[in-house]
């Protein structure tokens, strides 16, 4: 075996007749923090729904600790250990933010994550816990929503956009907390706009483009042209 | 005027009872039941079916209810109504309607179309002295508390409990909640489980205090949609509130003439929605 935690060969996706993914082989081990980059339309929020059961694949398509999982429903996926901060955080607007991080621990997997935890990590969160999760500022409301997805002790992260619309004096907070969050042996999956920022944060690198890999390596050995060549299609 | 103020809000009481199971349905899943009339009268019938073989008090019957009710529910939504759901609100709307249809249908082959009641035995006739000349039943005042107790459970339910929050997850992002493992399917099928329940009870009750025959539902349905739109779609308390001010003013509609208390009814019904069409008590967040 190749020793991947999360592995995908060919991977091919889409949306009824709209193909999104052209055959993505993708890898991640254990421990490692990964981020995927591309324009809009790269067919990376895609990806991660494929991975999380969001979108229909083939069983085989998905090989998660020696498993196939491709196509789980998402409760089946979510209780086998990953987890998905999704695109626009799509918090629960009628639950108070500890009520969202609950529903986030409704798989039940055991693990170190629980509320005390959680606020620990992020505490501004425990002196609003009561309030509506949508009455936050987006900042705080993006750390609910990586609250929530850690609140089922996942083995995988995997965060679509999570800086997006946010200052970037509030990215770096986010961002910060990833080291806490790893240490447990986590491994993430970023999907992330700003190339610099990824680049920063990530062991590793792939940037899709239309639905393809355009390019994958070391984070901190890809230079700027390879990137964004890969980024723009030359 | 106290009076029919007082009769008003026992009438609207029972409306509650037809109402929340109908709140919590559509609140849960978008889902408008419109056999929801049908359902109370079939509650109606079923009781009366009972009582014709056990000597039990309608109470006893009403009681032992609402775990068949509850069951009804379940098997409704999880293996019928959870197929017809979905962005388009029209394929639910047919398949009650039709359940609608085959229950009045059927109801009147086994019953026929005379009107027929539950005997409450002493419990329909007693009455309550609270001075100055106002005697008001003890069957309506029954109902009352029960209509209270119910919506104070059901807003308890929802606002504290872990299936409540289940409920208000489904209902705000099924998706999401099914990425967090809830298994939506079940958790509609647990709301129209606890709807029927509630209606099988306000069935009996219906049946207790007035008399109910096979083409009742669709005005029953109406009642329920009147009192949860008055209410807006806020809260359980906001259907209990818009229930009562639909009784109230049916009930003075009554006293100008008997044909005009459900008119009245509906022309409160039509200010509200042009005047504040998301209700009175809307969702405030």
């Amino acid at each position: 075996m190749s020793g991947a935690l999360v592995e995908t060969r060919g991977l091919v996706a889409g949306y009824g007749d709209a193909q999104a993914l052209f055959g993505i082989d993708f890898k991640l081990h254990a421990g490692e923090l990964v981020a995927i980059i591309g324009a809009n339309g790269a067919g990376k929020s895609t990806f991660l729904k494929a991975l999380t059961g969001l979108v229909g694949v083939p069983r085989q398509a998905v090989r998660y600790a020696d498993e196939d999982i491709g196509g789980l429903r998402p409760g089946e996926i979510v209780r086998r250990g990953l987890a998905m901060v999704p695109e626009g955080r799509r918090l629960f607007p009628s639950l108070s933010v500890e009520e969202n991080l609950r529903m986030g621990g409704f798989a039940r997997r055991p693990g170190p994550w629980s509320l005390a935890r959680l606020y620990a990590l992020f505490p501004i969160l425990q002196d609003k816990r009561r309030l509506p999760a949508t009455e936050l500022s987006g900042g705080q409301q993006q750390m609910v929503a990586i609250g929530r997805a850690l609140m089922s002790n996942p083995q995988v992260l995997l965060c679509d956009e999570i800086s997006l619309g946010l200052a970037p004096i509030v990215i770096k907070e986010i961002y910060d907390a990833m080291p806490a969050i790893t240490a447990e042996g986590m491994s993430v999956v970023i999907v992330e706009q700003d190339v610099s920022v990824a680049q920063r944060v990530s062991k590793r690198l792939y940037c899709f483009q239309e639905g393809r890999v355009a390019l994958a390596g070391d984070s901190h050995v890809l230079t700027r042209a390879q990137i964004s060549a890969a980024y723009f299609g030359d | 005027m106290i009076e029919n103020l007082l009769q008003g809000v026992l009438l609207g009481s029972l409306y509650a009872l037809f109402a929340l199971g109908l709140s919590l349905m559509f609140g849960v899943m978008r889902l408008t039941n419109v056999a929801h009339g049908d359902f109370v009268v079939l509650g109606a019938y079923a009781a009366i079916a009972i009582a014709t073989v056990l000597p039990w008090h309608p109470l006893a019957i009403g009681v032992a209810l609402l775990l068949p009710g509850f069951g009804f529910g379940y098997a409704l939504q999880r293996y019928v109504l959870n197929g017809t759901l979905g962005k388009d609100p029209l394929p639910s709307m047919v398949v009650t309607f039709g359940l609608s249809i085959v229950i009045q249908n059927a109801l009147l082959q086994l019953f026929s179309a005379d009107p027929r009641s539950l005997d409450a035995g002493a419990l329909g006739t007693d009455s309550v002295q609270i001075g100055a000349g106002i005697a008001l039943g003890t069957l309506p005042l029954l109902i009352l508390i029960i209509s209270i107790a119910c919506t104070a459970a059901l807003q308890l339910l929802f606002d504290r409990t872990a299936l409540g929050r289940a409920f208000r997850a489904v209902s705000d992002d099924r998706e999401i909640a099914e990425l967090m493992g809830l298994d939506a399917s079940k958790i509609y099928a647990l709301a129209t489980a606890i709807a029927c329940a509630l209606i099988a009870l306000a069935g009996v009750l219906q049946g207790m205090r007035t008399t109910v025959s096979p083409s009742d539902g669709p005005l029953l349905l109406l009642f329920a949609f009147e009192a949860v739109i008055i209410g807006g779609m806020g809260s359980f308390w906001g259907t209990f509130i818009g229930a009562l001010i639909l009784g109230v003013v049916q009930q003075i509609g009554f006293q100008f003439d008997p044909g005009w208390g459900i008119w009245f009814g509906h022309l409160v019904f039509l200010a509200v929605l042009v005047v504040r069409p998301r209700g009175l008590f809307p969702r405030t967040r």
